[in-house]
């Protein structure tokens, strides 16, 4: 099976780089992965998405991902603007970060994981010119939610792409994200 | 006219309510504005709508929170605030 | 090592791997990001090359021109409008017999103003003179251009290489590529030989002076007669390649080809999801095939023909265009298949142009469409998937 995987975030707030690192994760499991950007132009706070296709075989595929298996909501503000849900399998899963109880009537069915990835971030000091950095902790949650890599990879995934205190302190996040996610 | 290769047309707000992209928010103070009209000239969005009687309004919809406006007004009568 | 690269850093590696000597870019989307990572190998001395920096594509092209006459090892990229910008030195670059090699990020030609996949860009310097491959994963980009300056400095060659990779869905897109051992690449390439001739001042000549028609003529002759050779030194290298790496590409993909009886022929990035529908349909009895062009210059045209004349149906899937003409690769397999005595059934299909997706299902439309025709002898091309009732765009 190939899970497909979108990110819903802005510009700006390390989107990419979350696919990007789910699917170091999954190739160092010795799993094939691939991820991209949205193709087009990226504009700082404006709306943006990633996507990942993890899966234990190698297969050709280069087209768009139109319907996901997982959706990943790294900034609860964009559901105002975009229908996060589009086009997600109807036994799909959405992985969101959001504080407290979560209103569930607009996302029909789906299997929801919540994380309070902003509380986590802010905790330990993850912000870079005033905007809180949460890609790494929702990656935790993510795995959390559907067990595509062990979150021992995600974290080594995490410290291999930044140097020493850096490194620890997201991998930190995402291990503290994947405790503290819920599936509602 | 026909149309036989691609032209667009000028309309508010072709990237959407771009007012969402905003971290921070500019803030004026009527008190410490002069009416100079710099945040109306310098925003690149055309989001400082002007008044008849030169005063002027910000268009949340449409701000993307640059912070132009901001740097520019020369009796720092507008300020960024966080979302 | 297995590393997630995207396209665009699987070419800087390649470079890096090269050891190239001189580098000259100008940037453009998509192609930015291979000479932002090779001017980030050069600044900290991973890559000891002189990384110049121009004011044009054109430009580019002149200084690899000058230093490659120089005798050194050169490289630059380019994409769409850059490569259009450029073309009067990709024309002398090739004529000047020099061996560099350029990956060309194939991008739509504006307007409209467009940056995604198209491959109309390099197929329009297609009789430029230079030996063109097309890239369908990351691991092909890397691996391609690496051969590529083993097959430009050969004595038979000595002709330029341009390797395409597509528009975000290779530039932009990362997936495992086995990045090989510095030391093991050195031993299959070894610094570029003094060929064609070293620009030396101590031992003066002229290069690009007027030469009469009879010289030119037969310089002319020389040049087609070593891009004819290609075909053959492009098997030769990518042997080499598979013995010390474990991988080679060939001339031609041929997936699943040998038994079919429908045939997809295509380029790029996107012959891959055109697999995945051939493997869908093999397991419903429809015996499929995928036919990917890796070297699109000088066209292998026999051993299309082979492959081809075995098949009761090809569908040839052209993202790019020829107004007027059609698809390019379209024309070019019909006249290799012309003196075939029995010749196929070939339905062209012009799709994806300016980036539109072309998915596994649609794949499998065209597989099944081309089948319906053939046995109605429906052979018109077909515009595929667009609607001109559309109001809006």
């Amino acid at each position: 099976m190939i899970y497909e995987i979108r990110f819903h975030g802005r510009g700006g707030q390390g989107t990419v780089t979350a696919a990007e690192l789910l699917v170091k994760a999954a190739v160092a499991e010795g799993k094939w992965g691939q991820s991209f950007p949205f193709f087009g132009a990226e504009r700082r706070g404006a709306p943006v998405v990633a996507f990942a296709r993890i899966s234990e075989e190698k297969h050709f595929l280069h087209s768009q991902i139109t319907e996901p298996n997982i959706i990943v909501v790294l900034d609860k503000k964009i559901m105002e603007a975009v229908d996060v849900t589009d086009g997600l399998k109807e036994d799909g899963v959405l992985v969101i970060n959001s504080s407290g109880l979560f209103s569930k009537e607009s996302l029909r069915n789906f299997r929801i994981c919540v994380v309070d990835a902003t509380k986590i971030a802010v905790s330990l000091g993850l912000s870079v010119a005033g905007w809180v950095i949460v890609n790494t902790a929702m990656l935790g949650a993510i795995v959390k939610a559907v067990p595509l890599v062990k979150v021992e990879s995600i974290m080594n995934a995490i410290r291999n792409n930044w140097p020493e205190r850096v490194g620890e302190i997201n991998a930190e996040a995402a291990r503290r994200a994947y405790e503290e996610a819920t599936v509602l | 006219m026909k149309k036989v290769a691609a032209i667009s047309f000028p309309s508010k707000g072709v990237a959407g309510k771009t007012g969402i992209w905003r971290v921070r928010k500019p803030i004026l103070d009527r008190n410490k504005c002069v009416r100079c009209l710099i945040c109306w000239i310098y925003c690149p969005e055309g989001t400082i709508l002007r008044k008849e009687d030169d005063s002027v309004e910000i268009d949340y919809e449409y701000c993307k929170g640059c912070g132009v406006c901001s740097n520019e007004c020369p009796t720092k009568a507008i300020t960024m605030e966080e979302e | 090592m297995i590393q997630v690269l995207t396209g665009n850093h699987s070419a800087a590696y390649a470079a890096l791997l090269s050891n190239v000597e001189v580098v000259s870019a100008y940037p453009i989307t998509p192609q930015t990001q291979i000479v932002e990572k090779i001017a980030e190998f050069v600044e900290t001395g991973k890559l000891k090359a002189r990384y110049v920096r121009v004011e044009s594509e054109h430009s580019a092209m002149a200084v690899c021109i000058g230093a490659s006459s120089a005798g050194a090892r050169t490289f630059t990229a380019t994409s769409s409008q850059g490569l259009l910008y450029m073309s009067e030195m990709v024309y002398w670059a090739s004529a000047a017999r020099l061996p560099i090699v350029m990956p060309v990020v194939c991008r739509t030609l504006a307007p409209p103003w467009n940056i995604w996949n198209e491959h109309t860009d390099m197929l329009l310097v297609r009789d430029y003179g230079w030996i063109q491959f097309f890239a369908e994963s990351n691991q092909e980009v890397l691996d391609t251009i690496v051969q590529a300056y083993k097959i430009a400095e050969d004595e038979r060659i000595l002709l330029p290489v341009m390797v395409g990779l597509d528009a975000f869905t290779l530039s932009h897109t990362s997936e495992p590529v086995d990045v090989p051992e510095m030391d093991l690449v050195k031993k299959f390439l070894p610094p570029r030989a003094n060929v064609p001739y070293v620009l030396d001042p101590s031992n003066p000549f002229t290069l690009g002076n007027l030469a009469y028609p009879s010289h030119h003529m037969k310089l002319k002759f020389m040049q087609h007669t070593a891009m004819e050779n290609a075909r053959k030194v492009v098997l030769e290298v990518d042997d080499e390649w598979y013995k010390i790496f474990g991988r080679c590409y060939s001339l031609l993909d041929n997936f699943m080809c040998d038994d079919a009886k429908v045939i997809i022929l295509t380029i790029g990035s996107s012959a891959g999801d055109a697999k995945e529908a051939a493997k869908y349909l093999r397991k419903r009895g429809i015996a499929a095939g995928v036919l990917r062009v890796r070297l699109i210059n000088p066209f292998p045209a026999k051993e299309v023909s082979d492959i081809l004349s075995k098949v009761e149906a090809v569908a040839v899937v052209d993202r790019n265009l020829s107004p007027g003409n059609g698809g390019i690769i379209l024309e070019k397999v019909k006249s290799s298949l012309y003196s075939l005595k029995n010749r196929p059934f070939i339905k062209g299909y012009l799709a994806g142009l300016g980036g539109k997706d072309i998915t596994v299902e649609d794949y499998i439309k065209i597989f099944e469409k081309t089948l319906e025709s053939y046995r109605k002898g429906d052979s018109d091309m077909e515009w595929f998937s667009i609607n001109l009732e559309a109001t809006s765009l």
